[in-house]
């Protein structure tokens, strides 16, 4: 439709040319982080997404788990930073239309679509909304309640601006309303615009346009679409969420009441080997689902919730605690048990389902709601996206890509992140984004920073002699806020506050040529404080400190009053309150003002080299990109071989020749001459922070000293060695990786073995470790299918809890299926039995088990038996821990910053991990993440220096008493004591301060003060609000 | 006529989870009342307890403390934590000196419950207006009240070393922390180290004011002549004041 309403003109959308370096496609979560990690690093990135705003699926998410976070509270600050970033040009509402060229040098055509609103007039004031006399279902809510055709995406859009939808426009299809024209005052409707083609060039393309939520109306078996309550997993999203159709209360579509018994549907739409179904596992839903079973249940503590579920597939980071955290709340059922939806009771509108049950055989059950819990499809018109692109697509028609490089696709320059390469969750998506940077960066390392701006100031006037002089800004917020509080007469009032020498209103002050005139005004009126009452600091303060650096005063002469969200949205009708109040905030943030310090970023020289903890495929990888992308690095490895555990690994399920990559990128480590091999090498001390670290390590005797930027852990994991079934007392008993072993010899025992049978979760899934080790059940799968390719005749049986081949390694359960090999399934109270036992002079391993379908004990005489031994970490993780003051979580993996959005980071700034010291994971994902921790480390040593907050905080030495109850507290333990000529004081290590103050609130001297938030900074507002005592504070 | 008491009430919301809480009670229009004036700090454990105290001194009828959930603290200071504790601390002061602590209120509220911020601001500012007005609902008067509150403004310094060689904990609920702060223990630890010193403090800004005889104080303070003597006696010996033999009448030393 599109392409018709194109005219002929080239559009030229940005000042250089159209010229970048990298264009990401797709401005979900994955989509951000690729842009902003390409930014950092110094490349021009063009942003394109299709929707009217980016955040992607995420920011339709209420929670994200295992941990409950809101989702859209960590999402969009991400996309404040995306919109700030003078690397990054957004282009939404736009979708690719060919791409020529070749990796380096591509050529990119794009099809802007009419928002019917000229972006750079909007300012995002929703008058057009209110006025706009059509109601439509509102995309954003899952068609669950209505917007209006003129409506901005969601209330945290970037950018935030309206969009009109043409298809429901009376103008555009009838040519009979213009409401919206009359009721903008910034003319920035414009119902003529056309479609426009924008033309770009860069030298690398990252692919995320993440996934469709599977339409459960295809099939039309579980009533969705048909009975108003049967959802989605999406919608349920959108239902729980407070600024979804409900308010954020749980009600049903069909009446609005609230359900008191909801059902959860597993895996539909996957693993499904039946048209219209998917084959392959979603991965994501199992734990979906237990996310919502909690809000939920948070929500109203007298619901139902019944799980209907196959395996449950908890194999990520902390997903079994958050399982059992959802089994052990009171009103929940799991059922294992396939269903069928029954019908809707007419009456009630609710929905039976037919299920079954060991004990009681089938039954139908009514319930007030269900959750469907779809999967993930490919995105929408994948195959078109795929030739425009040139790339192919994989089976289940995601993108191609290749185990031993998972961001990379079938055509060279063009890299794949997010669930655009097969189902994953968010912390995935985010790791592959970075990897996919790591991969742009090796490629374009040449172009680094040549197209990459920065924002140039003039001088900064020193204005500390001065006697406060500040100017109020005061903004109508279009009618958001001068509907409600009389602008004008706050403006008036302000001039009647101590120091302030100018004030005025504006329609927006955000608005570029508003924020102009504070410039001039900060220059004109020799303003040295600004105070803006508009709208929140947590999205516009980054804007308005900018505006002062423009006018050439210090960026923390500036101050806001939130008249806007805490005054005139919250008292919408009481309009003379509202105003009186907006004078108070006011009167507050001048108090304030008055006596604000100018504070200065400063910049620390960042050395250019890695250091990388671990000589694995996670570490190797990882040096390896970090040394493409042009930067020196120390891979250290404590053992005498390159290689870790992969040494031992010799298959992959989807039949990667591990020893023979191992192979190829040892001799590539070897062969760069930026990566310095240091084995048998173990690290003695650690100091330093980022940008400037100094680690001391050993090499037998001799101990030398490494300078370095970043650190990356890559400390990997070990095989547990097992102390049940007989292992260590039997030589027929094997783990996992030993019966690896015994296939690659074709030791003959093995491969002429009658029967064999693998027990799963030997070690883990238990108390003493409460985690699943991810790789055992596809590690078992590996295995049998091996086997039987060697011995068909082979009796395999895999004795398990929950197969959890998620992703498309579901395809190779199957076909193990398909190959016979036996699958028993037991209980953790019920585990089986292995004896050595002696019949008819032979020596028999005989395993007993349940069979649950038999629903009796069956015994299994086994010729080999290999047990899955967990996946655990290594006990040196401690001393890395403690050397390199980064944490471990409970059960003894390291601990990221944030598991979802920071999933390769630390805390501590500039130390990164990567692969199994993480968690357990299949070498895919550990390179993956590999590239991930290299991408992620280059944000920092493209840079020459890096900028340090400046609101930091300060010790008066002549107050401090040594006391110690600030450092006691501050556990980024960025205080010291250190002599004095007056004795032991304390110092703040501003690098490693992160500016919360709470050091400042336990100092009972006073000595140690958060800058910014200084108490008598703080003492001031508080003063000031009351009216009275305003005065004496000057 | 027809006038109603409306609470003057102060809040300090930490940025990350409460006041972004507040920021999306504005985007999503939820109404409450007009009473509160915030105060953003980056983090609820940078609220001091002399920012409290100075609040009530200048006539604010509550004071709200808001940050995020335990667990969800945006730095690993996990400065909620300390916020908790201050906020009990301070209720003990402000019920010692005669104000009702249920003036001083902390809550949890995370960047997505906006409208549990709405619901908070509604519901303190009902409880505080049948509380009524700060001071003539506890019958004090004002000057008094202000007196007893420079008081303890004076004693922050010490009461900030004692909440850390005796009273810092760290639990994982909120439940606990009542628990601890409701003990029988942690009430005698805070007569004995706290009250005390506060009486002590109140009889030096006294003092300090004009001469004053034992009677004379016990009559200001509303103390036993018994108890009065027992704190100068304590305050002489540390060398804080002196009995004037001239004057008849205590004065600082």
């Amino acid at each position: 439709m599109a392409e018709e309403l194109i005219e002929g003109q080239v559009g030229n959308s940005s000042d250089e040319g159209n010229v970048g370096d990298v264009m990401v496609v797709g401005g979900g979560i994955s989509g951000i982080q690729a842009s902003l990690d390409l930014a950092e690093m110094g490349f021009k990135v063009y942003l394109v997404d299709k929707s009217p705003a980016i955040g992607g699926k995420m920011a339709q998410l209420d929670k994200t788990f295992p941990t409950n976070d809101c989702s859209l509270c960590i999402e969009s600050p991400k996309f404040i930073e995306c919109s700030r970033h003078p690397n990054i040009n957004i282009l939404t509402y736009t979708e690719v239309d060919s791409v020529e060229g070749e990796a380096g040098d591509f050529k990119v055509t794009l099809i802007r679509k009419p928002r019917y609103i000229v972006e750079d007039k909007c300012r995002g004031c929703t008058t057009c909304t209110e006025y706009c006399p059509v109601r439509v279902p509102d995309k954003y809510n899952q068609n669950l309640s209505y917007s209006k055709c003129t409506h901005i995406y969601f209330s945290q859009s970037v950018p935030l601006i309206t969009y009109i939808d043409p298809e429901t426009c009376l103008f555009l299809k009838e040519r009979k309303c213009n409401i919206c024209i009359g009721v903008c005052k910034n003319k920035a409707i414009d119902l003529h615009q056309k479609a426009e083609r924008v033309e770009i060039e860069v030298g690398a393309i990252v692919l995320a346009p993440g996934y469709e939520a599977f339409d459960a109306r295809v099939r039309g078996d579980y009533g969705y679409g048909k009975m108003p309550n049967v959802v989605n997993g999406l919608d349920f999203e959108r239902i729980l969420c407070s600024t979804g159709p409900y308010e954020g209360e749980i009600r049903r579509p069909s009446d609005g009441k609230h359900p008191k018994k909801i059902a959860w549907i597993s895996c539909v739409g996957s693993r499904q080997v039946i048209p219209g179904g998917n084959s392959y596992c979603s991965a994501v839903c199992c734990t979906y689902i237990q996310k919502q079973v909690i809000l939920a249940k948070d929500h109203d503590a007298e619901i139902e919730a019944t799980i209907f579920h196959n395996d449950i597939r908890s194999f990520g980071k902390d997903f079994e605690r958050f399982y059992q955290r959802t089994a052990n709340l009171p009103g929940i059922r799991f059922i294992r048990s396939y269903v069928s939806l029954g019908r809707e009771i007419p009456e009630s509108k609710n929905v039976t389902i037919r299920y079954s049950t060991p004990d009681e055989g089938v039954k139908e059950e009514e319930f007030d709601m269900v959750v469907l819990a779809v999967g993930l499809n490919p995105p929408d018109d994948v195959e078109k996206l795929a030739s425009k692109l040139g790339i192919e697509l994989d089976s289940h028609r995601f993108c191609k890509t290749n185990p031993g490089n998972p961001v990379e696709t079938s055509r060279p320059g063009i890299f794949v992140s997010g669930a655009f390469g097969g189902p994953v969750d968010i912390p995935e998506s985010v790791m592959t984004a970075s990897g996919a940077d790591a991969l742009c960066s090796q490629l374009l390392a040449y172009r680094r920073g040549k197209l990459a701006k920065a924002r140039v100031y003039p001088p900064e006037r020193d204005v500390t002699g001065e006697e406060p002089r500040i100017g109020v800004f005061v903004c109508h917020c279009g009618a958001n806020i001068g509907r409600v509080v009389d602008v004008p007469s706050v403006v008036e009032y302000a001039y009647t506050l101590p120091n302030v020498v100018h004030a005025q209103e504006d329609l927006f002050t955000c608005s570029t040529d508003a924020a102009q005139r504070i410039a001039e005004a900060i220059k004109e009126k020799g303003l040295n404080r600004v105070v803006v009452a508009a709208c929140t600091p947590r999205t516009h303060e980054p804007l308005f400190r900018d505006t002062l650096r423009e006018g050439g005063i210090n960026p923390y002469y500036f101050e806001f009053a939130n008249i806007r969200e805490h005054c005139s949205w919250v008292h919408s009708r009481e309009k003379e309150v509202a105003t009186r109040k907006a004078k108070d905030l006011v009167r507050m943030s001048v108090a304030r003002a008055a006596l604000l310090q100018p504070l200065q970023e400063f910049q620390l020289p960042v050395d250019k080299r890695g250091l990388i903890v671990g000589g694995g495929i996670a570490g190797m990888t990882s040096a390896l990109s970090l040394a493409n992308q042009g930067f020196e690095v120390y891979l250290v490895e404590r053992d005498k071989e390159l290689g870790g555990i992969a040494r031992r690994i010799h298959y992959t399920l989807e039949g990667m020749d591990v020893q023979a990559y191992l192979k190829n990128i040892i001799r590539k480590v070897y062969q760069h001459p930026l990566i310095h091999v240091l084995t048998e090498t173990t690290i003695s001390e650690a100091s330093g922070y980022v940008g400037n670290f100094v680690t001391r390590v050993k090499s037998g005797e001799k101990v030398r000293e490494i300078r370095h930027g970043v650190t990356i852990i890559a400390t990997g994991a070990e095989e547990y060695k097992p102390t049940e079934y007989l292992y260590g007392q039997d030589d027929r008993v094997f783990t996992l990786l030993e019966l690896e072993e015994q296939i690659v010899k074709k030791e003959a025992k093995v491969v002429n073995a009658r029967s064999l049978v693998m027990i799963q979760c030997v070690g883990c899934r238990n108390e003493e470790r409460n985690y699943c080790s991810r790789v055992c059940c596809n590690n078992a799968i590996t295995c049998a299918l091996k086997l039987k390719e060697l011995n068909p005749q082979m009796d395999i049986y895999i004795i398990y809890r929950d197969m959890r081949t998620y992703g498309f390694a579901e395809e190779y359960y199957r076909e193990a299926a398909n190959r016979e090999v036996r699958f028993i399934r037991y209980e953790p109270e019920d585990k089986p039995v292995v004896e050595a036992v002696r019949e008819g002079g032979e020596h028999i391993l005989r395993v007993t088990v349940t069979d649950p379908i038999l629903g009796k004990k069956i015994a299994l005489d086994a010729d080999v038996l290999a047990l899955a031994a967990a996946v655990i970490p290594p006990a040196t993780n401690a001393e890395i821990c403690k050397l390199f003051k980064v944490p471990l979580n409970p059960d003894g993996f390291f601990q990221e910053a944030h598991v979802k959005l920071r999933p390769v980071d630390f805390a501590a700034d500039g130390v990164f991990l990567c692969g199994t010291a993480h968690y357990p994971k299949p070498i895919t994902e550990s390179i993956g993440q590999a590239y991930g921790a290299a991408g992620r480390a280059a944000t920092i040593l493209s840079k020459d220096s890096i900028t340090a907050s400046g609101a930091i905080c300060d010790v008066d030495e002549s107050k401090c008493i040594a006391c110690g109850a600030c450092i006691s507290v501050c556990k980024y333990g960025a205080i010291e004591f250190y002599e004095t000529p007056q004795g032991k004081k304390a110092r703040v290590i501003p690098v490693l301060c992160k500016g919360d103050g709470l050091c400042n609130s336990k100092c009972p001297t006073g000595a140690i003060s958060l800058k910014h938030f200084t108490d008598e900074q703080i003492f001031a507002a508080i003063d000031a609000a009351v009216p009275a005592l305003a005065e004496v504070h000057r | 006529m027809g006038y109603e008491f409306e609470p003057k009430i102060l809040g300090f919301l930490c940025n990350w989870c409460c006041y972004a809480g507040a920021d999306l009670a504005g985007v999503s229009r939820y109404q409450y009342p007009t009473n509160i004036r915030i105060i953003r700090v980056m983090c609820s454990g940078r609220v001091d307890l002399s920012f409290i105290l100075r609040a009530f001194s200048n006539g604010m009828d509550g004071v709200f403390v808001g940050g995020c959930w335990l667990g969800e603290c945006h730095y690993i200071t996990e400065g909620n934590h300390d916020a908790i504790s201050v906020v009990h601390l301070c209720k003990k002061l402000l019920g010692h000196i005669g104000v009702n602590p249920e003036r001083l209120r902390l809550e949890w509220v995370s960047a997505s419950q906006g409208i549990r911020f709405a619901e908070i601001m509604t519901d303190f500012t009902k409880k505080l207006k049948e509380i009524g007005p700060l001071g003539i609902s506890e019958g004090i008067d004002e000057k008094g009240l202000k007196f007893k509150l420079e008081a303890a403004k004076t004693l922050v310094p010490y009461i900030k070393l004692v909440e850390r060689e005796r009273l810092r904990v760290h639990f994982n609920t909120d439940e606990e922390y009542k628990e601890f702060f409701g003990r029988e223990e942690v009430d005698r630890l805070f007569r004995e180290l706290i009250a005390d010193k506060l009486a002590i403090s109140e009889i030096m800004l006294l003092l300090r004011e004009r001469p004053l005889s034992t009677g004379e104080i016990s009559e200001v303070l509303g103390l036993s002549s018994s108890q009065v003597s027992k704190y100068l006696n304590s305050s002489a010996r540390q060398g804080l004041i002196r009995f004037d033999e001239s004057q008849k009448r205590f004065v600082p030393a």
